[in-house]
Parts: structure tokens; sequence; C-alpha cells
């Protein structure tokens, strides 16, 4: 055990009485080693990861085993820790989104969306949020609950051995990478959804890729199911693997596909609707079976859900035409006006001319703006919205300056890994890949 | 600037800034327009003629430099920082209901509703129930078992560090959901640093154990009676609590091809 006064983990290579003693320890590692130890009992621990293909990234798990039984499951978390929470603190409120849309990497539109909408209610300037921008926004968080679905059960597919479910799920997410790519300019880490709106409006023709990536994906969706849901190893694998009851899920605040496995149909977008989802037409899928197989069928048809959505979405955009898609005022719309440029990238030329050659206000406003950013008024919000793995919540603190005071976010991975231990205690050792991947932590999300 | 010195700006700025009259409790929702220009102190929009609202810090100069010998005036400037104070009634919306019915409840239990919930506050449509750390999980348990409140999802622990406000620097805010009601709360338990201690919440509410460790990791607070307090972020033999105000982000100076940037806290702000 490492002393107090050893800021590393790495030691002299020397012997010396003196020297502290390093070892690798973390987590809970100490306290198993220590009862084991204690109890005399002849136990086997096995440390599963943060190194590990099956475990979502750097999850570590510590298992103790009784042959291929599963006695203890505990999870250690932080090796992705990367403080963008603090990191927020010292930014403005619109370079947050940047930072937040880092945290869970494979669904970052959800987490930019909760921020903003959290943001705009310290504003107080909800209602004013254009519809185009909204229609835009839900657009893009179901286009992204697709493919994080896709990631969730091709990795998922991928760690039972079954690589051609990766390869499928992991083609259909392309077609939304290519529209996310369109509309955004990013595949990921976008910082598209701004506060008072989204940075850009769709260019022109986005809507007809779309539709079109749709109708692929839906192909994909139905291979998927095809080749899934009555394959009777897939079956063999996941069927009563991971069980999780309501009572469970919901005393440990397990919330989004795993909590409707187990049959409560919550859903943030039809409890505590946001973005006007409650005129969109769309059913929330539950199954009671509590199992990994009920979640990998709960997500497909989540899938064909987010598609419904996503048409409503396009259709309303089409009949909308062009429009304003951030709030009027001028002192909290970022001066964002982008245009390709002879560089290929760059501000819209008018702008630059407007404000280097027409108005000198508008150059010092622009210049306060990019620079010092904003005021938002003092006082507190806790904004949620349904991200692809559970309800997403962030809770803003201003204190009526222009970078938050704090900001924090619940991530979904975060609170519904603690589930692992029931999940997996009493299970087989190959059935926690199952298990956790039903759970399907992105560890970005979880260590922040 | 001294202690109290501090003190008369904060009393002044109280004083001067409590709007009174207009307060629509049935718009939680709205932000004050005087809120809103930014110019007005930043006073929140909810504040009440009973509590007013509460001034957690008085800032001065610009872009937070001190001892510069600047000499253009700015030096002069005068910036109180304050939070939503304590709501009056009608609180609105479903919040009457919800903090009568707990009221109600606490008091079937011997805890007085006074003794337990310090202050209520409504602000921007939510509603914040600043309970008493020894009370809390009386609290807690009313709210989650009560067929009439029924918060029976609890979605996480949150911290915030306040250094100015003495004697309560350390947050922990609480968000609570029921399902069956389809409503929403938060609660608030404010402990000093020297003493950071407040019951685990995870008796009540078992999802709580990682939230309460980040918490502590983060703020340094002591959730009592929790099954295993570890940093679960940060690394086990970690120095210091990362998420308080007076831990510097980096903290180091950035230095490229000769270039020096410092570090963060050692630049201007503009808060």
């Amino acid at each position: 055990m490492a002393g107090p006064q050893t800021p590393h983990a790495t030691g002299a290579p020397l012997p010396d009485d003196d020297a502290p003693i390093f070892e690798a320890v973390g987590g809970d590692w100490s306290d198993i080693a220590e009862e084991a130890a204690r109890l005399g009992e002849e136990r086997i621990v096995v440390n599963m990861g943060p190194q590990h293909p099956s475990t979502h990234g750097v999850l570590r798990l510590m298992l103790e085993i009784d042959g291929e039984t599963v006695t203890e499951a505990r999870a250690g978390v932080g090796y992705l820790h990367t403080g963008i929470e603090k990191n927020m603190e010292f930014r403005t409120w619109t370079q947050g989104v940047t930072f937040c849309t880092r945290m869970d990497y494979v669904a970052p539109l959800f987490t930019e969306t909760a921020y903003c909408l959290a943001v705009e209610r310290l504003l107080g300037i909800t209602d004013d949020v254009p519809e185009r921008a909204q229609a835009i926004r839900v657009l893009m968080m179901e286009l992204n609950r697709i493919s994080s679905h896709l990631v969730a059960i091709g990795t998922g597919g991928n760690e039972l051995g079954a690589t051609t479910i990766m390869t499928i799920g992991f083609t259909a997410r392309e077609e939304i990478l290519k529209v996310f790519e369109l509309i955004s300019g990013l595949r990921m880490n976008h910082a598209y959804i701004r506060p008072g709106g989204v940075a850009q409006d769709i260019p022109p023709g986005a809507l007809d890729t779309v539709r079109e990536a749709l109708t692929a994906v839906r192909g994909y969706l139905k291979q998927l199911g095809d080749l899934m849901l009555a394959n009777p190893i897939f079956k063999g694998r996941t069927v009563g693997v991971g069980h999780l009851s309501l009572a469970g899920a919901m005393a440990l605040g397990i919330t989004g596909p795993v909590l409707r496995s187990a049959g409560l149909p919550y859903d943030v977008r039809k409890a505590f609707p946001y973005c006007g989802y409650e005129t969109y037409d769309f059913e929330v899928p539950t199954s009671t079976d509590a199992d990994a197989y009920a979640r990998t069928v709960l997500r497909l048809e989540e899938c064909y859900q987010s598609i419904r959505i996503v048409e409503q979405a396009a259709d309303r955009l089409q009949q909308m035409g062009p429009g304003p898609v951030m709030v009027g005022d001028k002192k909290i719309a970022w001066p964002a006006q982008l245009a390709i440029g002879a560089d290929g990238m760059g501000n819209s030329l008018a702008h630059i001319k407007e404000i280097m050659g027409t108005s000198m206000e508008a150059l010092i406003h622009h210049f306060k703006l990019v620079t010092e950013g904003f005021r938002v008024p003092a006082g507190q919000v806790w904004q949620t919205v349904e991200a692809a793995r559970g309800e997403l919540g962030v809770h803003l603190v201003s204190d009526g300056g222009t970078r938050p005071y704090r900001a924090h976010f619940r991530d979904p991975s975060f609170n519904n890994l603690q589930g692992v231990s029931l999940m997996c205690e009493g299970g087989q050792v190959a059935d926690v890949v199952v298990a956790v991947a039903g759970l399907d932590p992105v560890l970005g999300g979880v260590d922040r | 600037m001294s202690d109290a010195e501090k003190k008369d700006a904060a009393e002044a700025a109280k004083a001067g800034s409590a709007p009174v009259g207009d307060q629509s409790a049935d718009t939680p929702q709205s932000v004050t327009e005087a809120a809103h220009e930014g110019g007005s102190q930043n006073v929140p929009a909810t504040s009440s003629p009973a509590g007013g609202p509460e001034v957690v810090d008085v800032r001065t100069g610009l872009f937070g430099v001190r001892g510069s010998g600047d000499t253009s005036g700015f030096g002069g400037l005068v910036r109180t920082v304050a939070m939503p104070g304590a709501s009056p009634r009608p609180y609105g919306s479903w919040f009457d209901e919800v903090v009568d019915i707990l009221a109600e409840v606490l008091d079937e239990q011997g805890v007085p509703f006074d003794h337990a919930v310090g202050a209520v506050v409504v602000d921007r449509g939510e509603l914040t129930l600043h309970v008493a750390a020894e009370h809390l999980l009386t609290v807690c348990r009313a709210l989650r078992d009560d067929q009439d409140l029924r918060f029976e999802l609890g979605l996480g622990v949150s911290g915030a560090h306040f250094p100015h406000e003495t004697g309560r620097e350390l947050h922990a805010v609480y968000h609570l959901t029921s399902v069956t009601h389809s409503r929403r709360l938060r609660l608030e338990v404010a402990v000093p640093e020297s003493d950071p201690h407040i019951p685990s919440s995870t008796p009540v509410y078992p999802g709580h154990d990682w939230h309460e460790r980040e918490t502590f990791d983060f703020f340094g607070i002591v959730f009592d009676g929790h099954p295993g307090l570890a940093r679960i972020e940060m690394p086990d033999d970690w120095v210091g609590h990362p998420q308080r105000k007076d831990y510097p982000l980096g903290g180091i100076p950035v230095e490229y091809k000769g270039a020096r940037v410092a570090p963060p806290d050692e630049r201007r702000s503009y808060n």
C-alpha cells in the first residue's frame, strides 16, 4: 500500500528498508485481498480489465470466482477521468458544449442538448428557441439514438464472438455518421447544438440524405433482427442472463432500456417532454423479461421508433422551410455565420465585411461575445433528457458570470454500472460479458 | 477588502435590490427582466420580501485581478453574487401540495417541518428544499414512501462549493423524481467545510452509492453511514478534492516554443 507521502505508484528500483513499497492498488482491491487473507479461504479473484476487449473501454471488473461461478462482482471506474466538469468552469457557457460533447462519445448529441436546454432554462429563453432548431435537435438526437443502439448491439454481438453482428451494426452506423458529417461537419464531438439553438441550419439536400440513410438503416436493422432474434446460439447466450428486476432497477436508479426491459415504461420524452417531444407520435417499447435478450429486442424496437420520429421531424423541417435556427437575441446567439470561403472554411464573407467594414459596434459585439461570452443570471437548474442509455441529467449552477459556476452531469452509464453486482453474481464468468454488454456503458460518460 | 467591508457591501446589495410585489407564483419559469439585463447585480428571478436573494459572494474590480495597482477606476467595481432566496407562499403549481404533505408526514414522525426544512425555494419552475443535514434521511424516507409524494427514483447527488458562504461552504444537491406523479424536486444540504458530515442517503436510495462517492471524491463531503466511501474517479492516494473552488485547474503554466500560457486560475477572469 502506498503511503500518504508517496505521490506516484512507482518506486526506486534499489532495495531500501526505509523506502515505501508500491503496489498496483485501487478501487476495492486491497479490501478484497485483506478479507481473503483474514478468512484464510482459498478464493480466486480475477481482475477483468481495465484493458480487456470485452469491457467497453477501460472498465475494471473485480470478479471473485468459484469454479466458473461468479460469487462477487465489483466494478472499478475512473481510468478515463479527464475533469471535463472542472474544465467547463473555466470556459464560457457556449464553449461548454465543446467539452460536454466529449463525455459520452457514442451519444454526444444528447449531452449537448441536455446542457443547452439547461443553459436556456437558466437564461429563461426556453420558449424563444426557434421551432426549427428544436426539430433539428430532435432529428439529430433520434439519429444518434439509432447509431448508439447499433454500437450497443454490434459490440455486444462481437463480444459473444458473432463478428457479423458487429460488422452489420457498424455498417449501418456509418450511414448515420455520414448524415452527422453532412449536417454538423463532424462524425463525433459535434458541438453542433448550442445554447439558443443549433450552430448552423441543415445544408440543402440534407433531408433527402436523411431519408436515404433511414431506408438503408431499416434494411440493416431487419438483417440484424433476422440474424439475432431467433438464433438459438444468441438466445442461449442471452435469455435469462443479466437479470435485473424492476425493484432492483428502481432502487439503483437505473433507467433507459434496462429499466424498460423490467417492465416500467418510464421515458423522459414522455414523462417530462422537452424539445417538443409531446408533439411527436411514437411508442415506448417495454418487456418484462428483464434479461439481456429483452434489452437487445428493446434496442432494436427503439431504433424503429426513432426512425418514426426522424421521419416526422424531417417532414416538419420540409414544411417549415428555411428559418432561424438560433434565438433572435444577438446578445446570446453565437455569431457563427459560417460559410465555405476560399480557404475551404471560415466565417461568411458577408459577416466579416459587415463587422470589419461597416459597423464598429458589430465588431466589438462579436469580439465580446466570442471572448467573454454572455452572462447568465444566478441560480441553478436540473435538466434531464432521455439519452440512449437512460436518463441523462445536467445540474448547472450559475453565479451570474460568463462561465458555469458548477456543471455536473448525471451520466446514465455511470449510474447503471452499479447494477453489475446484482446482474452478475451467481452467474457464469462468460455471462458477465453479456450482462455488461446489456448495460451498454460508455466509459467516456462514466468517468467524464 | 476586509470582512467588515464585505459584509457592508452584502447588506447594501441586499437592501437595495430586493424587488417587491410582482412576484408571480404561477409563472415560476419567468426570469425577471431586471435579472435578464445583466446590469442589475445579477439578482436572480425569484427573490422574496421574506428572505430576499441570498448573497453568497461579493466581488470587486475587473477581470478578477487584485493588487495590480490599477488606477483606471475599474478596481472600484463591486458586484454581488446572489442566489435565489426563500420563496413566499403560494409557491404555485404542485409545490404547495407537496410541501404541505411533507410537513404533515414529518410532523407525524415528530420532526417539526421548520427544523427539517430551512427554506423552500421556487426558481425557474423548480422546487428546492434546503434540508438540515441531521434530518436528511427522515425527509428522504418521507418523500419516497408516502403515497402522495412517492419520489421513488433518486437520480443522484451533486455538489457545489461556495467558499464565501461562511459556515455552509459545501452544498450537496439531491435530485429526486417521482415517476408516479411525474414530478421532480431538489434537496439541498449545506455543511461547513470544517465539519463536512452529511448522513448517507444510500439506506433510502441505494443508487446514490456511487454518486456520494463521487461527491466525496470531488468535494470532500463525508457521507456518514455510506457502505464504502472511497474515491471513485481520482486515484486512491490523491490529495485534495478537485472540484473545490480553491483547487486550481492545471496549476502549472504551459510553455510552447518560448511562449508561456498561465494556468487558468492565474489568467484574468470575466466573472
